[in-house]
């Protein structure tokens, strides 16, 4: 993997912008750190000095200027010793350990106001001392820099003493240099890890996406790679895996459907073309030509109906406006579609009858509730009609824990099969023993779909003898 | 069902009508207007809503036929449109759309009935027709007469040649449609979403057994049919 492609990442960009920060940040603390230590050593550089004065004070008033020049002569000669000189009233170096110094610093009392540049007497070279030109031009190295406090005695000599810079000098230099080497090394570490971090979300990432073209190219069963690491990264693909067993599920449905389409549409459709051809074939007879166009109508409308509950269906499945919803009352919905259906029950023998009492309001859509159960009354009347001595469908309402169950239950054969009982709601099931009757194997997809809309379900269960198919609503939330 | 079959040609329709058909589908507009001017009826044809919205404003016509989707202009704005100008002919809305909510956006916009794609052409003759005529009674009257039978809608009694007859509540308001109507075909669909209010397919002909139950209860002891089948269309009450 090269590294611009490592560039291009998101994470390069955020630890780009994070370094330059830090960066800027270090140097900020470097120079901050240092000229803070420099100002800490020159308080006590200047805090010594005052107490050399001090002690030299105390030896000019117990013995004068002799003892004076003593005491400076012999202190100026220890090792390492401080700045000392002394001078007459014209600024001429009568004493000390320095040698020359810039111009116009003994003119001042007090503290120096900033370093100034010295020549320390004994380290300059012979052939500089000839004249101050050269001294200028080449003997720079060799000066130093001093703070000092300049005096003035009460007979017109001048007093300096003061204390070389060099060590807080090189102090600096030392932190400054090793702070710069640290920050250097942070930043080849930082770029590093940035890299090898970069690169292997990179990867993962790019495995994804091998996985996800993969899946696009077409084939479903296709999973994403779960590493098990239970990262962000595994709960993305374990959310896409999710997303995609979902898909080829619906894939799968939806496949079964258009067979199950394809399968019966093209039944009706064929015998209408069969009718049509057969009244075209032989003598023109207009009776004939009649009986085969509303044949062919009623054929249609068959079709038509078909077609509109699938596209119901659909669009139950895909969710309606809040707006279709209002305060429906199940028992009035349940006393109109048994009113509804009362006399063509009858009209087959079967004793249509429910006992509701009370309010049952839930959140719904009085329409579709009242087509599902009609599609449910309907299936129970077809079923039980003629399967017994006494056929009987019962039409019931509860409350049970949260729930208004809707129950539709006849006497009728009933499906003894679990299985067959799952799959009766599915699109355009026929059980075995069903394909025998007129319908479109809708009818309770639809009850389904409706069911799924008000967020409840339908049950299908054995009544023994019969079968009981249950609509569960879940009872409104104000109640 | 068998006592009184009147075969759909048969019935002689309400005088002539005038209606305007805006359909983009030109196939499904000449087709309409045939249909139409075979029913005894003059039909214009809008391909497109600003034509029909311009032809409607004229203000000459009995009955508008309005699509739903169309070029333009769309039914709903359409019907909307007239609705604040004060044209108040009736609408009859075609959608190929036709659930719940579509039902109740159309009617809202001002249509005055609404029919879902494909459909019967007897259908949509038949409410053409309900929409043009209205009613044979006023909304007012409380006492409906159509040859001997009389409903009264105070009383919630029906009697027919003097004597009183038994009806179920939903029977009774089956009949005072009906004879709201009288005179004209009245479609199963129709009597669904009229007396039961609901706008879905029964699967079985529930209506049917409706209809032959209060037929039985009108007719029975009586020498004159008075509510007849209008083949492949609906019902009819009529008196003999």
């Amino acid at each position: 993997m090269a590294l611009p492609t490592v560039m291009k990442t998101t994470a390069a960009r955020l630890s780009a912008m994070y370094l330059l920060l830090f960066t800027i940040c270090a140097v900020m603390l470097v120079f901050y750190m240092t000229s803070l230590s420099v100002r800490m050593l020159t308080a006590q550089t200047q805090e010594t000095i005052n107490e050399e004065v001090q002690g030299l004070g105390r030896a000019y008033q117990r013995g004068g200027l002799p003892l004076l020049v003593r005491t400076i002569e012999r202190r100026a000669r220890q090792p390492g010793a401080n700045l000392y000189l002394i001078a007459d009233a014209n600024g001429r170096i009568l004493s000390g350990n320095v040698e020359s110094l810039e111009p116009g610093v003994l003119e001042v009392e007090g503290w120096t106001e900033s370093p100034f540049a010295y020549e320390r007497f004994g380290e300059s070279n012979p052939e500089r001392r000839t004249g101050t030109g050269q001294e200028q031009a080449g003997g720079r190295s060799e000066t130093h820099e001093a703070i000092a406090l300049v005096l003035r005695l009460p007979n017109q000599m001048i007093v300096l003493v003061g204390r070389d810079l060099g060590e807080p000098e090189r102090f600096r230099i030392v932190v400054r240099r090793a702070l710069m080497v640290a920050l250097g090394m942070m930043a080849l570490g930082g770029l590093l890890i940035w890299y090898f971090v970069g690169r292997r979300a990179l990867k993962r990432i790019d495995n994804v996406s091998k996985a996800s073209r993969r899946i696009m190219g077409g084939d479903l069963s296709g999973r994403l790679p779960v590493t098990g690491a239970g990262d962000e990264f595994d709960r993305l693909s374990e959310n896409l895996n999710a997303m995609l067993a979902r898909i080829a599920n619906l894939n799968e449905g939806l496949k079964q459907v258009s067979d199950n389409i394809a399968h019966d549409l093209k039944t009706p459709l064929t015998r209408l073309r069969n009718r049509a051809e057969a009244a075209l074939s032989g003598k023109a007879k207009t009776a004939e030509y009649r009986e085969a166009l509303e044949g062919t109508i009623a054929e249609s409308d068959q079709l038509i109906k078909t077609f509109n509950a699938i596209l119901m269906i659909s669009r139950l499945e895909a969710g309606y406006s809040a707006e279709s919803v209002s305060k429906v009352d199940l028992a009035d919905a349940v006393r109109d579609v048994v009113e509804l259906y009362e006399p063509a029950a009858e009209e087959v023998g079967v004793t249509l009858e429910t006992a509701v009492s009370g309010e049952f309001v839930i959140e719904g859509n009085r329409e579709l509730i009242g087509q599902a159960l009609s599609n449910v009354v309907d299936n129970a009347i077809k079923y039980s009609a003629g399967a017994t001595e006494k056929p009987t469908v019962r039409v019931t309402l509860e409350k049970v824990a949260g729930e208004v169950r809707l129950r539709v239950t006849d006497n009728g054969p009933g499906i003894t099969d679990e299985v067959d009982r799952q799959r009766a709601t599915e699109r355009f099931v026929r059980l075995e023993h069903s394909r025998t009757q007129p319908g479109s194997g809708l009818g309770l997809s639809l009850a389904k779909a409706v069911m799924t809309f008000h967020g409840g379900r339908l049950d299908l269960l054995p009544a023994d003898p019969g079968l009981s198919v249950v609509m569960s609503f879940p009872s409104g939330a104000d109640k | 069902m068998k006592n009184a079959a009147v075969a759909h040609e048969e019935i002689a329709y309400s005088d002539r009508m005038k209606i305007l058909v805006i359909e983009d589908d030109r196939e499904a507009a000449d087709y309409l207007q045939k249909a139409l001017a075979e029913a005894g009826h003059t039909a214009h044809v809008a391909g497109d809503g600003e034509t029909g919205f311009a032809l409607a404003d004229t203000g000459d016509y009995d009955v508008m036929i309005v699509d739903r989707m169309m070029p333009r202009r769309d039914g709903l704005s359409l019907i909307a449109g007239l609705r604040s100008r004060g044209n108040t002919t009736p609408v009859l809305i075609l959608s190929a759309l036709g659930e719940v909510d579509d039902r109740v956006t159309g009617l809202r916009a001002g249509g005055d009935d609404y029919l879902t794609k494909p459909y019967a052409f007897t259908e949509l003759l038949a409410r053409v027709e309900v929409l043009y005529r209205r009613a044979s009674f006023k909304e007012a009257e409380t006492v409906y007469r159509i040859g001997d039978l009389e409903l009264d809608r105070l009383s919630h009694t029906v009697r027919r040649g003097g004597r009183e007859i038994a009806l179920q509540p939903r029977e009774f308001k089956l009949l005072e449609y009906l004879m709201r109507h009288a005179g004209q075909v009245v479609t199963r669909t129709m009597l669904l979403e009229n007396v039961w209010d609901y706008h879905f397919d029964p699967q079985t002909n529930v209506i049917d057994v409706h209809v032959s139950r209060l037929r039985s209860k009108i007719e029975k002891g009586f020498d004159s049919p008075i509510l007849h089948t209008v083949r492949g269309a609906g019902y009819m009450l009529k008196a003999a």
